[in-house]
């Protein structure tokens, strides 16, 4: 288990956890679904393993004005989430959410940050539900926190925590869109224990 | 022609004046900018972790860490002909992004990277001459050689030079 890092991680771990985000993701748009009250697609989300230099050429760059919705993630695995979304793309869902009643402008007030919170709440909650479903383990969220700031700087957070464990960060882009093609970002953070569990729970033993 | 050259997360670059020095979206990162006054070459070191001894996992990366990463930066600035003796630092970033910062490990890093760079700075005999430090909001940064101006941008605040 010692010798795991994600940077000799093989294809066959790589499709399992690729098949996992998709599910994941898949599960956070109906909910989605069905906070909105409306018909959400999804493509085929994107894995991604990148080096630390490389995160600036994703979401359109480090100054892009992202909302990036944080929590912890506990029970049987240990680790992180984080699920990104663009400024305007937030803006967007928010004034879905209000039934159109969403301030004017890209800022947001108190109550359309907390409707954003909640919808990290919701989304964050079924991508982590279906991963404790089928991994037979028990993954609890904490409250999640949010922030509006750079793309660079939100990224800083997830980007430290695989620091810790080596020089690549991974990163699942799921695209999904009602009327308006929206992109959002899920960063799953387990520790490197919890990626030996998760890939276990699945009959994958990492030696 | 002056260029701003761009440095990545977990990555340093030196230059020499006029060209100038940038990183863009510092979270609980820090922006380590050295300059030599006299020759004025200048450095800038986007640094992610205080500490390289502290990890389990082996890493080639030195300019991932604070204390790694300062020494490289110091060691290209020399081999391009710039003097320790005269260095001078200024540093930014370091926010509490989120409240909450994950584990343990994760707790309170952008002011424990903030005191790591301070520490290696003093350790190698650089003089701090500014700081913009510590809060819970992204930067980017700017660094000239030319004058040793770092600027210093976040979002919804006037730009400020220290």
């Amino acid at each position: 288990m010692g010798k795991m890092s994600l940077e000799n991680i093989s294809d066959s771990y790589m499709d399992v956890l690729k098949e996992l985000g998709n599910i994941g993701a898949g599960n956070a748009m109906t909910a989605l679904s069905q906070m909105l009250n409306c018909k959400v697609d999804m493509r085929v989300p994107q894995i991604k393993l990148m080096e630390f230099s490389e995160i600036g050429a994703m979401l359109g760059g480090e100054e892009q004005l992202m909302v990036g919705v944080f929590l912890g993630v506990e029970g049987d695995i240990d680790g992180s989430m984080m699920f990104l979304l663009e400024k305007n793309s937030a803006k967007h869902l928010i004034n879905k959410l209000m039934m159109g009643m969403a301030s004017e402008g890209d800022e947001f007030n108190e109550m359309e940050l907390s409707a954003m919170k909640e919808v990290g709440n919701i989304i964050t909650g079924a991508y982590l539900n279906s991963l404790a479903v089928i991994t037979n383990m028990k993954i609890q969220p904490t409250p999640p926190e949010l922030t509006v700031d750079m793309a660079g700087a939100i990224l800083s957070v997830p980007a430290i925590e695989f620091g810790i464990m080596g020089d690549n960060i991974l990163l699942i882009q799921s695209q999904f869109f009602d009327e308006v093609e929206i992109d959002g970002y899920f960063i799953l953070i387990p520790d490197l224990d919890s990626y030996a569990k998760i890939l276990g729970s699945l009959g994958m033993p990492v030696e | 022609m002056a260029e701003i050259l761009k440095v990545g997360m977990a990555d340093l670059k030196v230059c020499t004046a006029p060209d100038g020095l940038t990183t863009l979206g510092l979270g609980s990162c820090i922006g380590i900018a050295v300059r030599d006054p006299m020759s004025k070459i200048g450095g800038l070191a986007h640094i992610m972790l205080p500490d390289s001894t502290a990890m389990r996992a082996a890493t080639t990366n030195k300019a991932k860490f604070a204390d790694t990463g300062i020494e490289e930066l110091v060691r290209q600035m020399e081999a391009k002909g710039a003097r320790r003796s005269r260095m001078v630092a200024k540093i930014a970033g370091g926010a509490t992004m989120f409240a909450f910062q994950g584990k343990a490990d994760m707790v309170q890093v952008g002011l424990r990277n903030a005191e790591a760079c301070v520490t290696k700075l003093k350790e190698l005999g650089i003089p701090i001459l500014a700081r913009d430090t510590g809060e819970n909001y992204g930067r980017t940064v700017i660094f000239y050689p030319e004058t040793g101006d770092y600027v210093v941008r976040a979002v919804g605040k006037p730009e400020k030079t220290i």
